[in-house]
């Protein structure tokens, strides 16, 4: 019989070798002859375990890592495909403190289930929404995601159910559903997860947000950094069509919904849902003036709802297990589970999924461990390159949407980046201004040329000259990118600026930098 | 991956012909044009402005726009290194800066044997084990100066 082994196929097991390490399991199980099939499936978020390779045994998975392709011999050796002993061996994946504390809803698939097996997906609970939303129909499917208190998950925020209703409500003979899959946020990975792992549930949750607004038609737009993803998006469509989930009939019922995949081109800004649409149109990523809102004229002047990937793959969970449990889950207004993503110097780097309301301080010390190096962890960037820095003090923050805006920050996407001790943030702050300056799209004045200037007059504050006139240039620019920028980019900037300055004012008064240093 | 791609006017035509009736056409063929040539060329607008019924200012405006089109050949290998704040944070600006004096070149410049483009990206969501590299499409997670040169030196 066949022992069944697991390698994650997920981009960032890759990176460190996943492929490699799947090879190597297949030969050196065909040099002793031995027989084992290998899927390969996401990854389970413990990226600081992968490649993290599970075999199935009689007493259940259990797992391995991390795992180099020259160790894998010694794999064998061990007899690791009967659980057997070995350095590496961390035991049932379940059993980790890392993933028993989690509230697995969105992710509750991701690293068990073949991606691109529709069966595996149904038996583990997938396509239960879709046909709970099917019975419901379209009126008792919306009300259950606006009874959720589901918020779009990109970053703003907006309530899910009701930006579905002005879609339902607009009146045209064509609607569209766009995901939005233009994870550009650096410390952010959610979205490429569970596109890698689990792409169902995004389609799933796609073919929802159709039937509940009356579109039929759905394009999912992937960022063209994330070729796995966009690779295995590309071949769960074909498998959902054939199995009539997506189609003119959908799970032969009397709603059509169908969908493409749409590959972006490197532009940052197109992950603003204007600029988004105008790219999928055809043309230079330029935002959109609004109003209109895209949820009246959206693409190709039509109704559209433009959707993050976790806001849509959290819809399925929602219909599955009822609006009221969803709800039940988190604090304040940020209700229901959310992705957190760890990243940068950190320990325990990858996916963590909680109820919205643990504290920042737990999140970085208690969930990840401190940072990688070892260093005192000096500033943490949440919410991407358009998020603020916090500092240790604000580590009582609780992860919530209004907590984090009461403290001149933003949740963003749920991307906690961690710095130690060596970081400078009059650096971190030029980098925000230089980022905004390479990635504007030019419509805006504020954005444009505020982000070029923002970086000159950083400049000089790194060489020491008139400081303090300059910051106070600084913080006139900021005032102006925020009030008067066309979307989040220009608008949003000042918060990694002014967090900066506000937080380690210290690092923009220290010893003017050479020259040579600041370039 | 990038070996030497020619191009091929009869070939351009059949890729545009089998893209244009997309809705929102313009992205889907550009990207078809430069997996197959390696850039955009100007023949290549010219002529996806006609089928597509655009001035060549405006397919012009949308290749320029983008990071991802070029307009001249890449070299024989392209090496993008990101330089996000998560990879900052783990040391990829001293990377960046290792690696091009090792080649002797900056960012968006090729080396002078052709051997190598070097090119910068904002987050290849490896976030969780940067600094993070792609070499050829292939991605590199903990990427350093030596495992990069070897990739893009080793290879043929």
């Amino acid at each position: 019989m066949s022992v069944r082994a697991f390698v994650p196929l997920d981009s960032a097991a890759v990176a460190l070798g996943a492929d490699d390490v799947a090879d190597a399991i297949a030969r050196e199980a065909l040099t002793r002859g031995v027989a084992v099939t290998i899927t390969r499936t996401g990854s389970h978020g413990m990226h600081w375990l992968e490649p993290l390779v599970e075999v199935e045994t009689p007493k259940g998975r259990t797992a391995y890592g991390p795992i180099k392709a020259a160790e894998v011999s010694g794999l064998f050796d061990a007899d690791f495909l009967a659980g057997g002993k070995h350095a590496r061996a961390v035991g049932p994946v379940d059993d980790l403190p890392f993933m028993k504390a989690q509230t697995r809803l969105t992710f509750a698939r991701c690293g068990r289930i073949d991606p691109l097996s529709i069966e595996q997906y149904r038996a583990a609970g997938g396509l239960k929404g879709l046909t709970q939303a099917l019975t419901l129909g379209p009126d008792a499917t919306l009300a259950a995601v606006t009874a959720s208190g589901l918020r779009g998950r990109g970053g703003a925020g907006f309530p899910t159910g009701v930006k579905w209703k002005t879609v339902r409500d607009a009146k045209a003979g064509q609607k569209y559903i766009v995901c939005n899959a233009d994870e550009g946020d650096s410390g952010t990975f959610s979205d490429r997860m569970i596109m890698e792992g689990d792409p169902f549930t995004v389609i799933e949750g796609m073919v929802i947000a159709g039937i509940a607004t009356g579109a039929t038609k759905g394009y999912i737009y992937i960022r063209s950094e994330y070729p796995v993803a966009v690779g295995i998006m590309n071949r769960a469509i074909e498998h959902a069509r054939a199995a009539r989930v997506l189609g003119d009939a959908v799970m032969n019922s009397a709603h059509a919904f169908d969908m493409e995949v749409r590959v972006g081109a490197g532009a940052y800004v197109c992950g603003e849902e204007t600029s988004l649409l105008e790219s999928l149109e055809g043309r230079r990523g330029q935002v959109r003036a609004k109003p209109p809102l895209p949820a009246h004229h959206g693409l190709f002047g039509k109704p559209t709802a433009v959707n993050n990937v976790i806001s849509l793959a959290s819809v399925p969970a929602i219909l599955a297990e009822g609006a009221d449990k969803y709800k039940s889950l988190g604090a304040g207004r940020s209700l229901g589970t959310i992705p957190i993503q760890l990243a940068g110097n950190v320990k325990h780097a990858g996916l963590y999924e909680a109820p919205f309301g643990m504290t920042l301080g737990q999140i970085v010390m208690d969930i990840g461990g401190g940072t990688a190096s070892g260093r005192p962890v000096r500033a943490v960037q949440v919410g991407g390159p358009l998020g603020a820095y916090f500092p240790v003090s604000l580590f009582d923050t609780p992860f919530d949407y209004e907590a984090f805006t009461a403290k001149g920050g933003l949740i963003g996407h749920a991307g906690v980046v961690v710095f130690d001790d060596t970081v400078d943030l009059a650096r971190q702050a030029r980098f925000a201004m230089e980022f905004c300056a390479i990635e504007s799209c030019g419509k805006c004045t504020p954005c444009r040329i505020g982000s070029v200037r923002g970086q000159e007059v950083i400049d000089r504050i790194l060489k020491g000259i008139a400081v303090d006139e300059q910051i106070a240039l600084l913080e006139d620019l900021c005032s102006t990118m925020k009030l008067g920028s066309l979307c989040a980019l220009g608008g949003f900037v000042p918060y990694p600026v002014l967090s900066a300055l506000t937080h380690f004012p210290e690092d923009f008064r220290a010893r003017p930098r050479s020259l040579a240093d600041v370039a | 991956m990038s070996t030497a791609l020619i191009w091929d006017e009869k070939r351009a035509g059949e890729i545009i012909d089998a893209h244009k009736s997309m809705a929102g056409a313009t992205l889907p063929v550009l990207h078809a044009l430069q997996a197959a040539f390696g850039h955009i060329t100007e023949r290549a607008i010219e002529m996806v402005a006609d089928a597509l019924n655009l001035s060549r200012a405006e397919v012009h405006g949308v290749v320029s726009f983008y990071h991802d089109f070029r307009r001249a050949p890449a070299g024989a290998h392209v090496l993008k290194l990101c330089r996000a704040e998560a990879c900052q944070a783990v040391g990829a600006d001293k990377l960046a800066a290792t690696l091009r004096e090792t080649l002797g070149i900056d960012w968006h410049e090729t080396t002078a044997d052709g051997r190598v483009t070097l090119e910068p990206v904002f987050c290849l969501g490896l976030c969780s084990c940067g600094p993070a590299a792609m070499v050829d499409g292939k991605l590199v997670g903990r990427a350093d100066a030596k495992g990069l040169t070897a990739l893009v030196r080793g290879k043929t």
